[in-house]
């Protein structure tokens, strides 16, 4: 008798697992090259195989979407399978593949391998992390994605900010971890059970551990999401990493938080929704007043932009705190325009700071708009779409989140949200008052070093995309909407 | 198909103004190019215009995202067609000043120009909500960055006031529009039914109280019209001010009509006391722009009670009043434009005098004051006749403010023309008499003779605005 015969080995669907195992590989090939390939080649090499891993791994997300319009466990109910977690990895890995695109330009000696190697690792967490099926797989994939940004974070060795926003993300980041952990420890203990929907079905509820299990997996999640009051490690992160990677986790890091947040929560504890609803409502209304009110007072622009995100945490835990279909789709429609307005400006911010070789401040954006007329009215697009100007698709999902809180009998959500953007005009505004209406300084060490930066098709192909997609999910929101609708239908309202 | 033409041309011209490397003034001959044609749509769309028919016309709709029940539905009834072919002949006549005065970084300034042009012609087109606020937005971009980059030396707190009460204003109407929706279970301004939620209400109302401005919600305007270049501020003057006549017609009056019941008294007592005031405040300032932005407001405020005199009588005064306070207004900041061109100043301590020598800019001057100030005969006359008698039938109070301001207007129309053409010569004035040349008569000289044509026929508008029903017929239309 052979041991495989002994121990019941469950079933792999390889299909749903090939996404994540896509952007494996090209990191373990990244990493090969680092060591293998002359260093000359190293950056296309690297580049050009992380960027094919989150296309392949985003083909493939597709066709999961497309095969699996029921959700299926896999895995010993460890996984699964369904199209709400097709679609976040599809997200996902398409804001992957523009930071890969954003990345190209970064003028980095040493680690190129190392560095896209990484990105592709922490891709691959996400995609795994949002197909979490319970307790186990939830917290392998939060570290799976967090430990490899907590070393992009520090990449820029040469920045004593990175290594402090790399310190910094790490030991909040495990907290925020040991929280999580904690929580799922203790949702163990009330109910014996891992698996989310093992869970719902689970007895016990009535256990305060439980709630307390629950509440703390929220505060885990809110953490990675940086969702006030978790979100302190936010600006001096976003601060202090490589401007690509600070694209990467304003975009990819928050979505993949936010979609195992609606799951988990719809999933795992839909009879405690009375107590969760209203816990993310207020999570929701501190990040609004918090992230609003903060980044009126910011002057770098990458601090500014991190806690914009913090707002937009706020917007998009409406979506969840409607506890709906319609907020569901409202979410998952929200990550779209807001993934591509996140990554594009922060490409923005990147090919500033290369031109410059400095912090990019609303005084050294100045003039900015007519010397780089391109990049500069993309900036203008993405801060309009961030503050739901129309013809974004930033508008329009405001418009579902608050349709969904009306819908839900949230007014008062949908009353804060609005003061909230209201507030939020001023600091998007004074981005592109900076851009336009300042007469360029006659600083010299404004100037940018060299003459005309080298042209970078990379960077301008990923903005370009960005602003297609911010542009793009205004017009067509019904396709969207249709697949987030699909997405949704796999969880249980 | 029409409709949809005269709200994309302008944008996709906008875009491709923009991106194309043309020199200026080939950038600002497609630009005025496109004015035109937009110019001749309008007038196209006017002829084969069925005024006896009570149904949306030249309308189109389709699908945008149906899970809430939003369309993109276009389409034009009589008022909102006149104030559209406002906004192309004013858009058209800007378009012409800024090409005139030769504005620098013209791809982004036509371009921003054009976009501004076809937005406001969508707010009049709209006939779904979310997609009303779309265009409502919209405006706000591109006046924000024109006044922000060509305006004058006091424009970042301009535009910052501007857009702080604009979108105060604006929001709350976004969560008016989430609950109006939902609640109606369609975002269709024909199809959607009356409410009675006085908060839904208020949004709106404010919203559009704003975008007027109507008392006291009016800190913007000052700043906001004399840091504008002139010709942006007779756009907002003449036609995104008018956005606010279109809301309150369409949205406000139609949709909800127990809270207008309600609050009717606090309107017109706002409204009444804001033509009292600006006219007051416009009879005070020191300057041409800021005489003819505080009489704006004052004129908002006499529309707006017209829009709630509850009667045929007041409604089709307010239209016509809306038609020829638009043309009158930009008419004037375009003069006081090439005023400033002219003499560097429209200060009246800087000015007067100016009749002396040039003829054609007196003349013109002072038919776009007569007309300003209602001399009997005028199309604004008739307006404000037709506006007081309707709201007599409110009580005769307001009439009598009403008049009251009209004398008013006299004065500050009076005391601009004197400080301007007449008294001793000013300071800024330069002894060779530069009067306007032919192409600042082409610009200015169309709005005066469809003034003129509107004055000789003024129930063109103010009868042809709603169908046979009468507007009382259509607007309560919704409540059947």
């Amino acid at each position: 008798m052979t041991v495989g015969a002994a121990i019941a080995t469950p079933k792999v669907d390889w299909l749903a697992l090939s996404p994540s195992l896509a952007l494996l590989a090209a990191a373990t090939v990244c990493l090969l090259g680092a060591v293998l390939v002359p260093a000359a080649a190293r950056r296309a090499f690297s580049a050009t195989f992380a960027g094919a891993g989150f296309g392949v791994a985003a083909v493939l997300a597709a066709v999961v979407f497309d095969r699996s319009p029921e959700q299926e466990l896999l895995i010993a109910e460890s996984m699964t399978r369904d199209r709400i977690a097709a679609l976040a990895q599809i997200v996902l890995a398409g804001a992957g593949l523009l930071s890969v695109l954003v990345s190209w330009g970064d003028r980095r000696r040493d680690h190129v391998g190392e560095y896209y190697a990484l990105l592709a690792a922490a891709g691959g967490g996400m995609l795994f992390f949002v197909s979490a099926g319970n307790l186990m797989t939830l917290f392998l994939g939060l570290e799976w994605l967090s430990i490899p940004l907590y070393i992009l974070t520090a990449m820029d060795t040469h920045r004593k900010r990175s290594l402090e926003a790399g310190l910094k993300y790490l030991i909040v980041g495990s907290f925020g971890s040991a929280i999580l952990l904690f929580g799922a420890a203790l949702t163990y203990g009330a109910t014996g059970q891992l698996g989310f929907n093992a869970i719902r079905e689970a007895t016990g509820a009535d256990d305060p551990l439980f709630v307390t299990g629950m509440a703390m997996i929220l505060a885990g999640l809110a953490f990675k999401a940086s969702a006030a009051p978790f979100h302190m490690w936010t600006p001096d992160v976003y601060e202090g990493a490589p401007t690509a990677v600070t694209g990467f986790m304003s975009a990819a890091t928050k979505a993949a938080a936010l979609v195992v947040t609606l799951r988990v929560l719809v999933t795992a504890f839909p009879e405690q929704a009375e107590i969760w609803s209203l816990a993310v409502a207020v999570l929701a209304v501190a990040s609004l007043v918090v992230g609003n009110l903060a980044a009126l007072a910011q002057k770098d622009v990458k601090r500014l932009l991190a806690y914009s995100s913090v707002s937009h945490a706020g917007f998009m835990l409406i979506a969840v705190a409607a506890n709906s279909p319609l907020g569901g789709r409202a979410l998952l429609y929200y990550l779209i325009p807001y993934g591509a307005m996140s990554i594009g400006a922060f490409a923005v911010v990147a090919a500033r700071e290369r031109e410059l070789g400095r912090a990019v401040t609303l005084t050294t954006l100045e003039g900015y708009g007519w010397e780089r007329p391109f990049h500069a009215a993309a900036l203008w697009v993405f801060m309009l779409g961030f503050a739901g100007f129309p013809l974004t698709g930033g508008m329009l999902g405001k418009f579902y989140v608050f349709s969904a809180a009306y819908e839900a009998g949230w007014w008062w959500l949908v009353v804060v949200g609005v003061v909230a953007t209201a507030a939020s005009i001023y600091y998007y505004l004074s981005v592109i008052r900076a851009l336009f209406m300042r007469p360029a300084p006659a600083r010299a060490d404004l100037v940018a070093a060299g003459g005309s930066p080298a042209a970078d098709p990379a960077l301008t192909a990923a903005i370009v995309a960005a602003v297609a997609v911010t542009v793009g999910s205004f017009f067509f929101v019904q396709p969207l909407v249709d697949l987030a609708g699909h997405a949704v239908s796999a969880l249980s309202f | 198909m029409l409709t949809t033409l005269l709200i994309v041309l302008p944008l996709v011209a906008a875009a491709v103004v923009w991106a194309a490397p043309l020199p200026r003034e080939a950038t600002a001959g497609i630009a005025s190019l496109v004015a035109l044609v937009e110019v001749g749509l309008w007038i196209l769309a006017l002829l084969r215009f069925d005024f006896g028919s009570s149904a949306l016309q030249h309308s189109a709709q389709r699908e945008w995202f149906s899970d809430l029940g939003v369309s993109y539905h276009v389409g034009f009834y009589g008022f909102s067609l006149w104030l559209a072919g406002l906004t192309v002949a004013l858009g058209a006549a800007a378009i012409g000043f800024g090409m005139w005065v030769g504005r620098d970084r013209a791809r982004a300034y036509y371009g921003l120009m054009l976009f501004l042009v076809g937005a406001v012609v969508g707010v009049f087109a709209s006939q779904d909500l979310l997609l009303f606020y779309v265009f409502f937005e919209a405006m706000l971009i591109p006046i924000y960055i024109l006044v922000g980059v060509w305006g004058g030396p006091n424009r970042a707190a301009a535009t910052i006031m501007f857009v702080v009460y604009t979108m105060a204003g604006s929001l709350l109407m976004l969560a008016s529009i989430v609950a109006f929706g939902l609640s109606q279970g369609t975002f269709d301004l024909i199809a959607a039914g009356t409410s009675d939620n006085d908060w839904v209400f208020l949004g709106f109302a404010v919203a559009f109280a704003v975008k007027a401005p109507l008392f006291p919600f009016h800190g913007w305007l000052r700043a906001a019209y004399t840091e504008a270049p002139p010709e942006v501020a007779a756009l907002l003057s003449g036609v995104v001010s008018k956005a606010a006549v279109f809301g309150f017609v369409w949205i406000v009056l139609r949709h909800f009509p127990g809270p207008v019941g309600d609050w009717r008294t606090v309107i017109l007592v706002l409204a009444a006391t804001g033509l009292v005031y600006g006219s007051l405040l416009a009879f005070r300032q020191p300057d041409m722009r800021g005489v003819v932005a505080y009489s704006s407001m004052g004129q908002m405020g006499l529309i707006t009670l017209g829009i709630f005199a509850g009667n045929d009588l007041g409604l089709g005064g307010a239209v016509l009043q809306s038609v020829g306070h638009g043309l009158v207004s930009a008419a004037m900041f375009l003069l006081a434009g090439m005023v400033i061109e002219r003499t560097g100043s429209d200060r009246f301590a800087d000015l007067g005098g100016m009749a002396k020598g040039r003829p054609v800019l007196a003349t013109i001057v002072m038919i776009v004051g007569m007309l300003t100030l209602a001399v009997p005969g005028s199309a604004n006359f008739a307006g404000e006749f037709a506006i007081l008698a309707g709201v007599f039938a409110q009580g005769w109070g307001y009439a009598a403010v009403g008049a009251v301001a009209i004398v008013l207007a006299a004065m500050y129309t009076l005391r601009l023309i004197s400080a301007v053409l007449h008294r001793a010569s000013g300071a800024a004035i330069r002894a060779e008499a530069l009067d306007l040349r032919p192409g600042e008569v082409a610009l200015v000289l169309p709005l005066v003779l469809a003034l003129l044509a509107l004055s000789a026929w003024p129930a063109a508008v103010s009868d042809r605005s709603f169908p046979d029903r009468g507007p009382a017929g259509v607007i309560s239309e919704a409540a059947e």
